[in-house]
């Protein structure tokens, strides 16, 4: 589907609205390829497409919202499927016409010039019928004194494309098979395990403000361990472009460090000067944005985020830039507020917190929306989910050598896992290293070191005093859950809490 | 829609895939939340399509689409044996299915009162009447929530079988929070996750969400005051709530035959178990007896037939105490050399089926909570998940309750705030010396069970009863 289809599908809704209601609607089309591989194989190798229309709706303060996946196709009159639940949804969607289609190959090569026209039949009932749905639910729901309105009309920071590459967007299996095949080849014989993933994302967004804006995106992904004798060694990029990810490279690497973690030791509990590598670096950011850094938890009391006071060691900076050219995603967010620079921490001391447009009306004081709002976001608040650390004006980056090179005796540490929250305010996290440890004696790196749990506060491991370093390795790191990508260097911090040992 | 999967299923054999299967899926689902007084946020979608699944040698291939005509179907057939056949570029071992008979059935699960149809304007004003009492009880923040999912699937496979089946799933959940200057307190019922089964709004009725938002907002406000869970070790009784999250992360997930492979390695983990060692590995005492039963009317894992329409049924996977089964596909299955376990599925159209826990949990024993109570010394009663955490080999565990009390001389005594406790799974289970009985047997459902890559999130049951451990280490902190 082209973006004019997009759009026209998008206003055909605001138009069946008309000014019954304030509304936003937002069309997405997505299609993710992933490439999957254990045991040195590709086991599963998956490809999804799907387009997804999303309506909220206030009428006289009482809000709905509707999403609906934008089903197509004029083959659905079987009997069946009329009757029965599923019938319903069939009933509202209605027959009509369909659309051209075209052939297999590549997931990017296919064309869907068919596409369908404002007054398309089968979708504009299917329009219609989740119009008059979102309407009718509004009606009966109880006044919500919260609802800020509609994001005003305002222009995008950033180009809409900022974030897209052609190449990864036609890619298919074969190319990110290309990647999985260097990657493990480079193991020389290790067990190799991950994903190579490549996708693309565009969407049309429009409210009844007269906001419109439009954007596409790609995303590229590997992030795969190599594995030898018990001892697991990851290696990750992130990006718009596959292109930008380098197989045999980073499979080299990863063997490498799994090679050098073999033999571990047992270390005792207790709390131990340490290196975070960025992977760690970007689970701490991430934990800062969902439960810190969030505009509702701040507006209820819940965050450990006061604005205006040195939290922070003076030598970090921290930022939300969804505009900054190594990040992912798109330039505005589901309620099509554009996304700016938001600068959460300067020099140490704690700036601004996230907002959505519920979350800033909530805040006061002339408070708008920077622009992160989410698809949950009204119950678990904005989250900013493009973020930076880095060195402040006051301290320098350095290469990972002299970090490690500075630490008497400490523990260099590759990747957390499994982490959780024990107390959304202090922000005491629980949770295990992963994917090599190892010690570091007299500023050399020693034997490598078995898993080990943690429990730390995350804000009082980067409180004033407590970083002594800063990496020049700063690279974007994805997390599992969600579009969330942080980019973080390594850390070298005073102390991190050991609670014991994973496996005694 | 059953000839829309025939025609994926077609199209996958004609490109070259040696096995397919097609499953159509259309999800109704339903979501409503509520915060102090106001419905914060109402979400209904219907989600349609299909996903085609083929097999060529070593790798499965997956395409979907929500294109849901005849050429869309054929469409996926043909771009999932292509896929699949693009993984040769990196080979492995050719995989086997375990032999599954080929059936045409149709499936329901029971449901009294379909949720969907129960009025906006009932479902708002419960959650709006229960935070108001959570608020009135002290708490600053008083929530509550529902989901319902109505799930209608026909699966095709190039064996022959044609099932289709109709999914009800609903539940709840409220809580309080209490915040205090230094830290939140917060209470959640009946669970941390609510409560959620295969059922009708009849489950929402029978939890009784009124007659208990009272407590739950004053127990949030009075752990604020709380004295700190001591840090030692002891007795520990374990109530039904966090017992399903220990049976879920340190059973259930460690005896997925998938992990056990290595085919989660990267992400999820791998396991402890070594394949080897099932039938003799001892896991814990001879009281523990864990099932996977996917027929238990009512709970949350249950199904007529999984996505790889092998139906429904118990498998043993601890016999006092000694473990002696595994979760499994039809591939991971041929690959251990055992029946297909018929634990696997997909949470929509869109993604590939993996092996997912059905309703794993302990069968009931002979004691009580009760009784556990009383014939404890010295010792820490918690209830109701706060936090989890567990090693990417399902070994090693640290947990979080809201609540703790202490026990002293057979009675329950002062309430304790952030209580945790710690152990290595084998020895901890193996310290399990006091079961909770029929009457106490819950069937806890966990909505939010995330796995595979691209990430799904899968709904899951736990039967589950009070227990009690012994020596072990809590009041972890940092």
């Amino acid at each position: 589907m082209s973006e004019p289809d997009l759009a026209a599908l998008a206003d055909e809704a605001m138009d069946l609205v008309g000014g019954r209601a304030q509304a936003t609607v937002s069309v997405a089309r997505r299609r993710q390829g992933l490439t999957r591989f254990a045991n040195s194989f590709v086991h599963q190798n998956v490809v999804d497409e799907h387009t997804d229309v999303t309506l909220t709706v206030s009428v006289d303060g009482r809000v709905a919202t509707t999403a609906s996946i934008a089903v197509d196709g004029q083959e659905l009159g079987s009997d069946e499927w009329v009757s029965g639940r599923a019938g319903q949804a069939r009933a509202r969607a209605g027959g009509g016409d369909g659309h051209g289609s075209g052939g297999g190959g590549r997931e990017g090569g296919r064309g869907r010039e068919g596409g369908r026209g404002r007054e398309g039949g089968r979708e504009g009932r299917k329009l219609a019928d989740l119009v008059e749905r979102a309407l009718k639910a509004a009606a009966v729901c109880p006044p919500d004194p919260g609802w800020p309105g509609v994001a005003p009309p305002a222009p995008q920071r950033a180009a809409p494309d900022l974030h897209y590459d052609e190449a990864c967007a036609l890619a298919g299996p074969a190319e990110r098979g290309d990647v999985v095949a260097a990657f493990v080849a480079a193991g020389e014989g290790l067990s190799s395990a991950g994903y190579c993933s490549s996708s693309v994302e565009e969407v049309f967004f429009a409210n009844s403000a007269g906001q419109r804006l439009s954007g596409r995106h790609t995303g590229a992904a590997l992030d795969a361990i190599q594995r030898a004798g018990g001892s697991d060694s990851v290696a990750a990029v992130f990006s718009s472009r596959l292109a930008d990810i380098n197989g045999s490279s980073l499979g080299r690497a990863a063997a490498q460090r799994a090679k050098a973690g073999v033999d571990a030791v047992e270390l005792p509990a207790g709390s131990y000067e340490v290196v975070l590598l960025p992977r760690c670096t970007a689970n701490i950011l991430y934990f800062y944005g969902v439960y810190g850094f969030n505009g509702k938890a701040s507006n209820e009391r819940r965050s450990f985020v006061w604005p205006g006071e040195a939290q922070f060691d003076a030598a970090l900076d921290i930022w939300d830039d969804a505009t900054d050219p190594r990040q992912l995603g798109l330039g505005f967010d589901i309620e099509g507020t554009p996304k700016q620079r938001l600068a959460m921490v300067t020099a140490g001391t704690s700036g601004a917190v996230a907002h959505d447009l519920r979350s800033a009306a909530a805040a006061g004081g002339g408070t708008v929306s920077t622009g992160h709002s989410h698809l949950g976001s009204h119950v678990f608040g904005p989250a900013a989910t493009n973020m930076f650390l880095a060195h402040s004006a006051r301290a320098e980056a350095r290469p990972v050598a002299e970090l490690v090179a500075s630490v008497a005796r400490g523990l260099l540490v590759s990747d957390l896992w499994y982490t959780r929250v024990l107390d959304p305010k202090t922000l005491v996290v629980t949770g295990l290293t992963r994917n090599g440890v190892f010690l570091i004696e007299g500023g050399q790196i020693g034997p490598a070191v078995t898993n080990l749990r943690f429990t730390q506060s995350y804000p009082a491991a980067l409180a004033p005093g407590r970083v002594l370093g800063i990496g020049n390795d700063g690279a974007l790191q994805g997390q599992n859950y969600g579009a969330n990508a942080s980019h973080a260097p390594s850390l070298h911090l005073s102390a991190w809490h050991f609670t014991g040992n994973a496996s005694a | 829609m059953m000839e829309l999967a025939e025609v994926g299923v077609e199209a996958a054999l004609a490109a070259g895939a040696q096995y397919a299967d097609a499953r159509v899926m259309a999800i109704s689902a339903e979501s409503m939340s509520a915060q102090n007084g106001v419905v914060e946020a109402l979400n209904q979608s219907d989600r349609a399509g299909v996903g085609v699944r083929a097999l060529t040698g070593s790798s499965w291939g997956f395409a979907a689409t929500t294109d849901l005509c005849a050429a869309g179907a054929r469409r996926a057939g043909e771009q999932a044996a292509l896929t699949s056949r693009a993984s040769a570029r990196v080979p492995g071992p050719a995989l086997e299915l375990a032999t599954v008979p080929a059936v045409t059935d149709h499936w329901e699960s029971a449901c009294e009162e379909d949720p969907l149809a129960v009025p906006l304007t009932e479902k708002a004003d419960l959650l709006v009447e229960l935070t108001n009492t959570l608020r009135a009880a002290g708490a600053q923040l008083g929530k509550a929530s529902y989901r319902i999912w109505d799930t209608s699937k026909w699966l095709a496979t190039s064996e022959g079988a044609r099932l289709s089946q109709r999914i009800r799933e609903c539940g709840g959940l409220m809580s309080a929070t209490a915040i205090g200057d230094g830290e939140t307190q917060e209470r959640s019922y009946p669970g941390i996750r609510g409560q959620y089964g295969t059922s009708g709004w009849e489950l929402m009725r029978h939890l009784d969400f009124p007659g208990n938002a009272r407590r739950t907002g004053e127990e949030a406000v009075a752990l604020l005051s709380a004295p700190l869970c001591p840090e030692r070790r002891c007795d520990l009784i374990i109530g039904s709530e966090q017992m399903a999250l220990q049976i879920h992360e340190s059973v259930g997930h460690a005896t997925e035959l998938d992990r056990i492979l290595g085919w989660e390695a990267a992400f999820a983990g791998t396991s402890w178990l070594d394949l080897n060692q099932m039938g003799s590995l001892r896991f814990g005492s001879p009281l523990m007896q864990v099932v996977a039963d996917a027929t238990l009317p009512g709970a949350l894992g249950s199904f007529g037939y999984d996505d790889e329409g092998t139906p429904a049924h118990r498998v043993e996977i601890v016999r006092d105490g000694i473990w002696v089964g595994v979760l499994s596909g039809r591939d991971s299955a041929a690959l251990a050399g055992i029946p297909a376990g018929g634990m696997v599925r997909a949470d929509g159209h869109d993604r590939i089926p993996m092996v997912r826990m059905t309703n794993i949990g302990l069968l009931p024993g002979e004691h009580s909570l009760e009784q556990m109570i009383a014939e404890t010394e010295d010792g820490i009663y918690m209830d109701t998940n706060r936090s989890w955490s567990i090693d990417d080999r399902r070994l090693n565990f640290q947990f979080g309750c809201q609540i703790g009390w202490e026990v002293k001389n057979g009675r329950l005594g002062r309430m304790l705030r952030n209580p945790t406790y710690t152990g290595i799974s084998p020895e901890f289970w193996g310290s399990l010396d006091m079961v909770g009985g029929p009457g106490e047997w819950r069937f806890w459902g966990t909505p939010n069970c995330g796995k595979g890559q691209p990430i799904q999130i899968g709904r899951t049951g736990h039967p589950a009863v009070p227990c009690r451990f012994r020596n072990v280490r809590v009041g972890v902190r940092g």
